[in-house]
């Protein structure tokens, strides 16, 4: 005779407890899914507040009469232990997979099912879905801004050479390896500017002159990254030694422009540079935009980052410093060879948070009139031709900026793991 | 600066700025003074990063702990939405918000209300308001059950550390902090009644909500981005903040008794605030000056106030950026210097 206590579900009737509760939450999942896929709703004969309460009832109860333990089934025993603990967990898990059901299909067939990449213009578009055309057009924008189409392969150039110049520290022979860290702090910035100047900006060696407020889209992004963040680094370490020097005017004057610049928000330091800063200039003294905005991001980004490297030079032991000094090591000397390796190699992860921070700030940049990606994608959106695609835009560069400061921070999540080293 | 003709002073806070500003918290029209709408700038600023800072709060919390979670799917779902609100630049998102999704709500004359007397429209969130009559009476009752709740604190933890004896404190609080409020209606003529929100047809086609309480979209998309961006952050403090405590603490405290919620409260709980606040703080800060994106959707808070409209009208660059990046300095170490004392109290006390 086989009796089943629901309440209590034991191992003597696996079988049939497995069959039932299954089934039912299958049951539950499957009227979900007709519901979202194909607006068919099975139980519509049921008062309205039952049918739609209904599958999370079966599927709690399905679940709740699975839930054996030791079961002897391996599956069985994994599921309990991960979605399966309790009846809240229960219900939870079963409302997360049902928001899953139920937001899948309207998305997929937004982005893919209904979606248009074809054609030219905005009359392409017919579906009811996203209009993908509209990135394909402007897709030369978001990237290169308002840069001229016949010289774009000056900065594809540019970029190329730069990228393949950054890989230089792979391929460099051992007996070479101790001059990477001098290569890539000052010579590698420095062959930057050059081929920035020459290559992107021209006006001479035969290359027509494009003025920095063309630059703009994803080009630009990189560009102001990759300068602020050359810059903020260096300031910021000398910043956070500053800090923590006995010496008490460079100390005072650390603190406080430390405090300054994490004190105010970096909109009002790119107002500053751009309205308030010319006026301290001498008065036929020219400094482009491009270069202000740089240096305002740099000062801003290099407090961070001295507190970064703070937070590194206080964790390690005093006897590092007493160590070195016995050996006769000066403060420099010190400081390069036995505190300053130690203390970044803890703060990688506060380091690469920053200069996150730094490439999800760059699009600020709107404020004095520069473009990039997310600073185009607005001015795209008014164009009277391709009016009402504002989604596409944000989805194409959320999917573009996810990707970068992704890739940014599971590569400094690598750096760690390699640095690591047991104490 | 004398060869470039500019004069420098402060004299043009008290002339009359004559322009107006779409929502304020206080009276406000262009007749007043460039002072005042440093005001209204300000209170908006502080009226979002408030917000702001509740609902991150409440959110990141929930996702720092569901991070932790023995299920599978919640965790992953957790960990999910902490790596794409990250990632994505704050700005991207109040413009998503902004642009995209709060512009696909219904008309106003299309908007079905929800749960009676709420709606949703594109041209904000509209939502019944409370009309008081003795407003004054309730707040210092209000004031007076506080008061009186920190009291019994007090009371409390002198009878625990004299006496060794527990009193439900909480619940002492919470009966106190409904009850003297409540009194008020019965005795001293407090009373409030609600006014709807009614649609109006301005002209043939266009129709707005009257009455009622209205919040812009601008303000509303703003304390969303903030919200669920600032969150990740918080909910990685909270994670971290948990993960610190060793297990040892957990097995300790059970086995000298104390049951699942004392150990929470008493043990795991203040210690690993102790590990949230600093940096908690930190993304509190970071929420108040990242506030000022507003500006980029024009919804009226300082920056785009005082350091946008009052500066092309007056041209005083210096003065106005000054003050603005004074404030926002101010406001961060007032922030700070709280949150330095509450660290200061809950510290570990060595020797």
């Amino acid at each position: 005779m086989i009796n089943i206590n629901f309440l209590n579900p034991s191992k003597n009737n696996l079988r049939l407890n497995l069959i039932i509760g299954l089934s039912l939450v299958f049951l539950s999942l499957f009227d979900v899914f007709l519901y979202s896929f194909f607006d068919i709703n099975i139980v519509s004969f049921l008062p309205y507040f039952i049918s739609f309460s209904l599958p999370l009832i079966l599927g709690m109860f399905g679940l709740s009469i699975i839930r054996i333990s030791y079961s002897g089934i391996k599956k069985l025993d994994s599921l309990n232990k991960n979605i399966n603990t309790n009846n809240f967990n229960a219900a939870l898990t079963l409302l997360i997979i049902f928001s899953i059901i139920k937001i899948l299909p309207p998305v997929m067939s937004w982005m893919i099912f209904d979606a248009n990449i074809s054609g030219d213009t905005k009359d392409a578009c017919t579906g009811s879905g996203a209009c993908w055309t509209y990135i394909k057009i402007w897709f030369k924008r978001f990237m290169y801004g308002m840069y001229p189409n016949e010289h774009i392969w000056r900065v594809n150039l540019a970029f190329i050479f730069l990228v393949v110049l950054a890989f230089v520290g792979f391929i460099t022979p051992q007996k070479y390896k101790k001059y990477l860290s001098l290569y890539y702090i000052i010579i590698y910035p420095i062959i930057a500017y050059i081929l920035i100047y020459y290559l992107i900006s021209g006006g001479s060696l035969g290359l027509e002159w494009v003025e920095t407020g063309a630059w703009g889209g994803l080009s630009l992004t990189f560009i102001v990254s990759f300068f602020s963040l050359i810059f903020c680094f260096p300031l910021g370490m000398a910043l956070a030694l500053g800090r923590r020097t006995d010496l008490p005017i460079i100390k005072y004057v650390s603190v406080g422009f430390i405090e300054f610049w994490r004190g105010v928000p970096l909109i009002t330091v790119l107002f500053m540079s751009s309205v308030m800063f010319p006026m301290f200039l001498p008065q036929d003294f020219f400094m482009d935009k491009l270069v202000r905005v740089i240096i305002a991001i740099s000062l801003f980004e290099a407090a961070y980052v001295a507190e970064v490297i703070r937070g590194g030079l206080q964790a390690l032991p005093r006897g590092q410093y007493d160590a070195s000094k016995s050996l006769g090591m000066g403060y420099w000397k010190m400081h390069i060879f036995v505190i300053l390796p130690q203390a970044l190699k803890l703060v990688i992860p506060g380091i690469a948070n920053t200069f996150l921070a730094l490439v999800k700030d760059t699009p600020l940049i709107f404020v004095v009139g520069l473009l990039e990606i997310i600073g185009m994608l607005q001015m795209a959106k008014t164009n009277p031709k391709w009016l009402g695609f504002a989604m596409e835009g944000y989805v194409f560069s959320a999917i573009v900026f996810f990707i970068i400061c992704y890739a940014m921070s599971k590569y400094s999540y690598n750096l760690e793991l390699k640095y690591k080293t047991d104490r | 600066m004398a060869t470039r003709g500019i004069d420098f002073g402060y004299g043009f806070l008290t002339q009359e700025s004559s322009f107006d500003v779409q929502f304020s918290l206080i009276e406000y029209s262009g007749s007043d003074s460039y002072a005042r709408a440093y005001l209204v700038g300000l209170l908006n600023t502080l009226l979002v990063s408030i917000l702001g800072i509740i609902f991150c709060t409440i959110l990141g919390v929930i996702v720092g702990i569901a991070r932790l979670s023995p299920n599978y799917l919640i965790r992953t779902t957790a960990a999910w939405y902490v790596e794409f609100f990250r990632n994505i630049p704050l700005l991207l998102q109040i413009f998503f918000w902004y642009y995209a999704a709060l512009r696909a709500l219904p008309l106003p004359q299309e908007a079905d209300p929800m749960l009676g007397s709420f709606y949703l429209t594109i041209k904000g969130f509209y939502t019944p308001s409370l009309v008081w009559i003795n407003l004054d009476i309730f707040i210092y009752s209000v004031i007076a059950a506080i008061v009186a709740i920190v009291f019994v604190r007090l009371y409390a933890k002198k009878l625990r550390e004299n006496h060794g004896k527990h009193i439900p404190v909480l619940n002492i609080s919470i009966t106190i902090l409904f009850i003297l409020p409540l009194l008020t209606f019965f005795i001293s003529g407090v009373s409030v009644t609600y006014e709807l929100p009614v649609l109006k047809q301005l002209a043939k086609t266009s129709f707005i909500f009257e009455g009622g309480l209205s919040i812009p979209p601008e303000l509303l998309s703003l304390v969303i981005a903030l919200s669920l961006y600032t969150a990740t952050f918080i909910a990685e403090c909270v994670r971290a903040g948990i993960e610190g405590i060793s297990k040892g603490q957990r097995e300790a405290a059970a086995s000298i008794g104390l049951n699942r919620k004392q150990i929470l409260n008493l043990i795991i709980m203040p210690q690993a605030l102790r590990i949230i606040i600093p940096p908690a703080t930190n993304q509190y800060l970071n929420l108040t000056k990242n506030s000022s994106l507003a500006a980029a959707i024009a919804y009226p808070d300082l920056v785009l106030v005082f350091a946008g409209t009052a500066l092309m009208q007056t041209g005083k660059a210096i003065e106005i950026v000054s003050i603005t990046m004074l404030t926002y300095l101010t406001l961060s170490l007032l922030i700070s210097l709280l949150m330095n004392w509450y660290n200061a109290r809950i510290a570990i006390v060595e020797k």
